[in-house]
Formats: structure tokens, sequence, C-alpha cells
């Protein structure tokens, strides 16, 4: 069996990949992709918590983060496509309008 | 394994007031494929939420402290106090907002039912017991915020705002799911209490791992409640979003926040106060800094009341820091004030927005007072009470803040707190300098409906009357957090 260790370390790596992807990428949508890495890190070291627990709350936890993650995207894309019919980037470092 | 599920009518009933807003919320939906003139929905949202506050009523009477939903869910006096938060900022947001969002052209029956849903959001994680639910609350307030910051969809800068704060908001989520599910593998639980219970027993208050999830969670409110150095979406998206929902953003998220912090870091995590305590003072002295002192460039008001806001936020979290049930009174008490005052400022600031003049820049208001003197006046109410000057509602709540921080034993804190408090004078009463001792360089033109005028009535009338009858809201305040 493999330890519980190893998929929380599984998870801290990619739950740390994510973020810097968020923090260095200047895509919206590869940044986007990356806040989902980070989603699926938590799920991964929920489960396995959950697993070596014996207790069941982690795993709901997880399919609760699934599904407001679903949700999230919707918006999310929707948000990204309002702002791309106004002003067709998707670059980070030209959404500048706001600033001071 | 097996799971017997059993919901009682107990269950149900503790969460009539939620239902209410959220069915309210579906009816609205469907009335605006019907309805042409959208102030009738408005006024079913205000009807909504009269209904919900009605509900909270019936349960504040007969409830102490109950667990509802197999003690996923938690209704007393703590929770129903924040609801009432809640249910104030709703009604006069939607009562500013009517005339406001016709002039934007972005008059939609949605922009209402997602003010409810934002606000069920808000109502459900001020009850959670259990981190789940505080999850799904927080999603539920969160999703629907960005949606109504980007509403205006033809202006780039409702946008920018909308992805601003989706991008920093999901990412702050993340943070708070790697923390909830560092502190479940601690502790083998999600509840409240039972962490609470587990970090006592198994003794892990000094475990790493248990303070890694507790950062990454306080890091995750941070960010909801725009403490520095997680402040940084807070003035873009100010300034972007319909200044009604700046207004019911800089109030809404922000109490359900603290709501939220006050429950986690004194509930579950209480046996660790020395660990949080150390976190909070340096994120309370950088916010007041950085709040204070940043505001004093801007030109624009959204801008610096968003500053104004984050500096208050400091201020809010001081209560916390103080770590006694006086110490959350006091920050309850001040949310409560800093509802009235906030909303009553950004009512005068969609006053000078009519058709054609955006009037958001502080040049804006020279010479207010000549031309309009009782909007000059009531902004000045506004002003002198952010600032924390008696007899408004503003220096009220800072007093019990730092009297209770004083109580116990962070003298210096206060001290530099005050400090802050004084430098931000300055660039409230610019204001007034300016409405009062400036020759107006243009004629404004103020848009009136009668739902503002109430709102301002309303608003105006509490910042006055609670600071000077400051006890009566004091009083409902201890009685509610007594429970906790």
């Amino acid at each position: 069996m493999v330890p519980l260790n190893w998929y929380i370390i599984l998870s801290a790596v990619m739950f740390s990949i994510g973020m810097f992807g968020f923090l260095s990428r200047r895509n919206l949508v590869i940044m986007f992709i990356c806040l989902e890495l980070m989603l699926n890190a938590v799920n991964v070291s929920l489960v396995a918590f959950s697993h070596y627990l014996q207790s069941i709350n982690g795993q709901i936890l997880v399919f609760f983060v699934i599904t407001v993650a679903a949700a999230e995207a919707a918006i999310g894309l929707a948000i990204i496509i309002a702002y791309y019919k106004n002003n067709p980037t998707i670059k980070v470092d030209e959404i500048n309008i706001l600033k001071g | 394994m097996d799971l017997p599920i059993t919901i009682t009518l107990m269950d149900i009933r503790a969460i009539v007031p939620e239902l209410t807003l959220i069915c309210v919320g579906l009816i609205i939906m469907l009335l605006d494929l019907v309805v042409k003139k959208k102030d009738l929905v408005a006024l079913a949202g205000i009807a909504g939420t009269v209904l919900a506050l009605f509900g909270t009523y019936k349960l504040y009477g007969v409830t102490d402290t109950q667990f509802v939903f197999s003690n996923m869910f938690v209704l007393d006096g703590y929770a129903n106090f924040f609801k009432v938060i809640f249910y104030i900022n709703l009604i006069l947001t939607i009562c500013i907002s009517i005339k406001y969002m016709e002039i934007e052209k972005s008059s939609f029956g949605e922009y209402y039912a997602l003010l409810l849903f934002a606000t069920s959001g808000m109502m459900i994680m001020a009850s959670a017991a259990d981190l789940i639910v505080l999850y799904l609350g927080l999603e539920l307030m969160a999703l629907s915020t960005y949606i109504l910051t980007g509403l205006m969809r033809k202006q780039p800068r409702s946008n920018e705002a909308a992805i601003k704060y989706f991008f920093l908001g999901a990412f702050s989520s993340a943070f708070l799911l790697y923390g909830i599910s560092l502190t479940y593998g601690m502790t083998g639980t999600t509840n409240i209490k039972e962490i609470a219970f587990a970090i006592s027993t198994l003794g892990i208050a000094d475990n790493p791992i248990m303070y890694l999830g507790l950062i990454f969670m306080i890091v995750a409110f941070s960010f909801k409640v725009a403490l520095a150095p997680f402040h940084m979406w807070a003035p873009d998206v100010y300034e972007g979003a319909p200044t009604s929902i700046t207004a019911f953003m800089s109030v809404g998220p922000k109490a359900a926040g603290f709501a939220v912090m006050g429950r986690i870091l004194m509930g579950a995590f209480g046996d660790m106060q020395a660990q949080w305590v150390t976190v909070l003072i340096p994120l309370a002295v950088l916010t007041m800094a950085t709040g204070s002192i940043i505001a004093l460039s801007q030109t624009n008001i959204k801008r610096m009341l968003a500053y104004s806001s984050i500096a208050h936020a400091g201020y809010i979290l001081l209560g916390i820091i103080a770590g006694t049930p006086e110490g959350l009174t006091a920050s309850v008490n001040y949310l409560m004030i800093y509802t009235f005052m906030n909303i009553g400022a950004f009512a005068i600031v969609i006053m000078l927005r009519s058709k054609g003049f955006q009037g958001e820049n502080l040049d804006d208001y020279k010479g207010l007072a000549k031309s309009h003197p009782v909007a000059a006046a009531l902004m000045l109410i506004f002003m002198f009470s952010l600032a924390g000057i008696p007899p408004t509602a503003g220096f009220i709540g800072k007093f019990y803040v730092f009297m209770e921080l004083i109580g116990s034993g962070y003298t210096p804190l206060a001290i530099i707190a005050i400090i802050f408090s004084a430098i931000s004078a300055f660039f409230y009463l610019r204001i007034v300098v300016y409405m009062y001792m400036k020759d107006a360089e243009q004629e404004i033109v103020l848009t009136q409906s009668p739902t503002m005028n109430i709102a301002l009535a309303v608003t105006s009338v509490m910042v006055l009357v609670l600071g000077i009858f400051p006890s009566f809201l004091l009083y409902f305040v201890r009685y509610s957090i007594m429970g906790y």
C-alpha cells in the first residue's frame, strides 16, 4: 500500500505547481487551468486523508469541491468572454484600465 | 458503510430564512420574464428580505444555541445577529440601486435575484458549524458577487473588475480548501466544535502542519475581507463594479468573512490563540497603514472609499485580536455601525451619478453644499462617522474596539490604531472641505428617487442615533454573543 505521506507530498507539489503557474503565467485561460490544478491537488489530499482516517467527510467535501469548481468554471469563462467582447485580449498584462 | 440521513422538521425550520431568500430569488427570476418594470422586481426582493427577517426574528426568540443537520448548521445569537446585518445591507442596497441601475442601463431582474443568493450564502457562512457548509456558503456568496461585479457587461471597467475579483477570489478559495484539508487530516473531522476538541485532546496546538492549515485559512479570509497584503484586488474591483454593488460588497462579504473568522479562530482554533494572534497583529497594522496612507493620494471617490474600507477591516480585526468575547462584541458592534455609515456614503456617491455624468471624482464634490445643502450635510455626517468623530456612531465603534484592545493588554497596538485613525481623518475631511469651502466647477444634478431618500434617511438617522445612544445596540450585541 502506498503510504499517506506520498499522497500528501503529491498534493503539496501539485498545489505548488498550480500556484506557481497562476502567479507566473500571463494568459487568463492558462491561469484558470492552474486554479483547477490547485483545487484538484486539494482533492487528492482530502481523499487520501479520508481513506487513511476511515472517515467519510473528506470524500463528501471532494464532491462538493468538484461541483463548485464546475460552477466556478462556468462563471469564470463567462466573465472572460464578456471581457473579450469589449477588449480582444486575454493577456493579464493588458488588463489595466483600473489602477492607481 | 451505513449512513442514515435523517432530516427532521426542526432542521428545516432552522433554515427557513435562507430558504425564503433563495425561493424569493427564484421567483424574482421568473417574475423578471413577465414584468417590464424592474421596480416591482426590486420591491419583491425587499418584501422577501423582510419575510426572511421576520423568520430570523421568530427563530431568535426560541433558540439559545441549536445544532441542526447532524451538527452541520448552527443557530445561535451570533449567527442571527450577523444575519440581521446582512438583511440591513441587502435592503439598503436594493433601495439605493433601483434608479442607479436604470441609469447604467443594466436594470436586469437577475441583479436582484443574485443579491438575494449572495446574501443567503453569507447567512449560511454565519451559521456554518462545519467546514463543508462554510465552504459552500462562501462559494455561493462569492460566485454571485463575481457576476454582480461584472453585470454592466458593456463597460470594460466592469468586465475588468469582474476578472480581477474572480481570479483572486478563486485563488483564495483554493487556499481555504488546502487549509481545510490540512486541518481535516490532523484532526480527523470537519466539524468546528470537534476540531476544537481534537486540538485540545490530541495536544496538537504546536504541530507545524496544524499551524500551516491555520495560516492558509487566515490567508483565504484575509482575501475575502481585504486585509493587507491581500487587499490588491479591492480598489480595482470597488472602482469598476456598479457603485451599488460596491456598497453591497464593501459590507456584506466583509461582515461574512469576519463572522467566519470569529467562529473559526475563537471556536475551532481557540487553543491556538497564541499562534493566530501573532499572525493577525502584523496583518492588522499593515492593513490600517495601507488603507489610511494610500487613500490620501486617491482622486476617485470609489477608490478612496475602497481604501477606507480596507482600513476599517483593520480596526474590526483588532476586536478579534483582543481574543475575548468582549472584543468580539466590539468588532460586531463596529460592523453594524460600519454597515450604516458606509452604505450611506455610497448612497451619496450614487446620487451624484446622473445621465452622462460619472460623478466619481473628488473634484465633483466641490461646492456641493451651495447647490445641494441636504446631500452635503448627509455626506458630512457619513464622513465624520467614517473618520470616527463624535457624536457620530463611527466614534462609538472605534472607541469600544480600542477599549477592549487596551483591556486585553495590547496598548501599543491601540496607540498605532489611533494614529492611523487620525491620519485617515485627513482624506475624509478633505471631502468636507471640498463640499463646504470650495466653489463649484460645474453644475451638479442629483438623481433622486423615493427609495434612495428612504435609504439615506435610515442610514443618517442610525449613524446619529447610535452615536448618541450607543448602549442600545451594544446591549443587543452583547445579548446575542452571550450564548456563543
